[in-house]
């Protein structure tokens, strides 16, 4: 059981991560990280909703007629994401704010879908909540990296904190749109062409 | 009609455009655009399903939710109105025609998950539209998300013969396309302001 865990672990961070080769639920990776902080938050409401998610729908997996799974996948999915929404409104106003639709948005994620298709509706409770806790670390480790790097270039600054000086001239483009889908395209590229066949041929 | 609704309705299209600028719909954007007939059937059905559900979210919103005190409750309800419609249109595509049905009806489906739809929706609640913008909103952000998957699939298409890097392939190159795509987007923004 510790060892099927084990792997579970390195499988949904490393091999199969969400974001890097199944290039899932990229939607709101780009749209967050142009600052730490928010990306911070993001993702912490990402891990809840997929993990709990996973969780309650694989305690009543057995009750679900397969026909209609889809459609309480989402209405339990929508219940923990309105948890997040009124959680942020009401202790971190100004951050609720910026984030505005994204939050909204984590229902139509398809990594929370696909974890709950492909992994909740299978197996016990346990597991599946240790998987979409996992595929939700695997998921904040590429976004938080990004983020870093975004602002980093964009702003000159980590977590709201300037590290770069004044002398810093930002990089507009790394805050707006263009920046993050080259980015994301370049750790792709990196991550795919160098790093993964050396983990396969472990 | 006045000038906000136009501006708003080219905005929504070029430079608010909702995939190269917000992100939305990258999943099915990047599945689908392989081929530029699937990607342009794709397209159509999005900018129908949006046309039509985000004026009628806006009253649901504004008639149901708000005068209740229960807007909390939004992203079921429009999740449960994005699937209805979807659903609705789907059996109303099969009846009326077939050879339609055979060229769109395997994308609805996949529609009700697209954040697209779900995100203008919550975009035009956010921003405050009179019901008249919502109408022009829902249409100008399908008709850009179509302009942006149809340009990328044919991009792709060009492209197919060509020697790629190992692991850019795939996903990576229509990053790096998109992100080209979007720079030039960008440049309209002198014209029509952001909002």
């Amino acid at each position: 059981m510790v060892k099927k865990n084990n792997s579970m672990f390195k499988e949904n961070i490393i091999t199969n991560n969400p974001i890097l080769v199944q290039v899932l639920g990229i939607c709101s990776t780009l749209a967050v990280t142009n600052s730490v902080k928010n990306t911070i938050v993001m993702c912490i409401g990402l891990i809840f909703t997929v993990s709990l998610s996973s969780f309650s729908l694989s305690i009543i997996r057995k009750l679900i007629p397969s026909k209609v799974r889809m459609i309480i996948e989402v209405l339990v999915i929508s219940f923990w994401v309105i948890i997040v929404d009124l959680a942020l409104k009401a202790y971190l106003p100004e951050i609720s704010k910026q984030l505005g639709p994204y939050v909204g948005l984590i229902i139509t994620n398809c990594i929370v879908m696909g974890r709950t298709e492909a992994f909740g509706l299978q197996n016990p409770p346990i597991p599946s909540f240790l998987d979409g806790l996992t595929s939700g670390l695997g998921y904040s480790i590429v976004l938080i990296f990004i983020a870093i790097i975004r602002e980093l270039l964009g702003a000159g600054s980590i977590y709201g904190f300037k590290l770069l000086g004044s002398n810093w001239v930002s990089w507009n483009i790394m805050i707006m749109a263009p920046g993050a889908f080259f980015l994301l395209a370049l750790i792709i590229w990196i991550v795919k062409g160098y790093f993964l066949p050396k983990i396969e041929k472990k | 009609m006045n000038i906000s609704s136009i501006a708003i309705l080219f905005g929504s299209i070029i430079t608010g455009n909702i995939l190269l600028s917000y992100y939305l719909g990258m999943c099915s954007f990047l599945s689908i655009s392989r081929e530029l007939k699937s990607a342009i059937g794709l397209g159509v059905a999005v900018t129908f399903v949006m046309a039509i559900t985000t004026p009628l979210n806006w009253i649901v919103y504004n008639i149901i939710l708000v005068p209740l005190n229960i807007t909390y409750l939004r992203f079921i309800v429009f999740i449960m109105v994005i699937a209805g419609i979807v659903q609705i249109l789907e059996m109303i595509i099969e009846r009326f025609s077939q050879t339609l049905y055979y060229s769109l009806g395997i994308f609805l489906p996949l529609i009700t998950v697209n954040c697209a739809i779900l995100g203008v929706n919550l975009f035009m609640i956010i921003r405050q539209y009179s019901f008249i913008n919502s109408i022009f909103y829902g249409i100008g952000s399908g008709i850009g998300w179509l302009l942006a998957i149809t340009l990328l699939a044919a991009i792709k298409q060009k492209i197919s013969k060509n020697i790629l890097p190992k692991g850019v392939e795939g996903a990576a190159i229509s990053l790096i396309i998109s992100g080209i795509m979007a720079i030039a987007f960008m440049g309209f923004s002198g014209i029509i302001p952001i909002n």
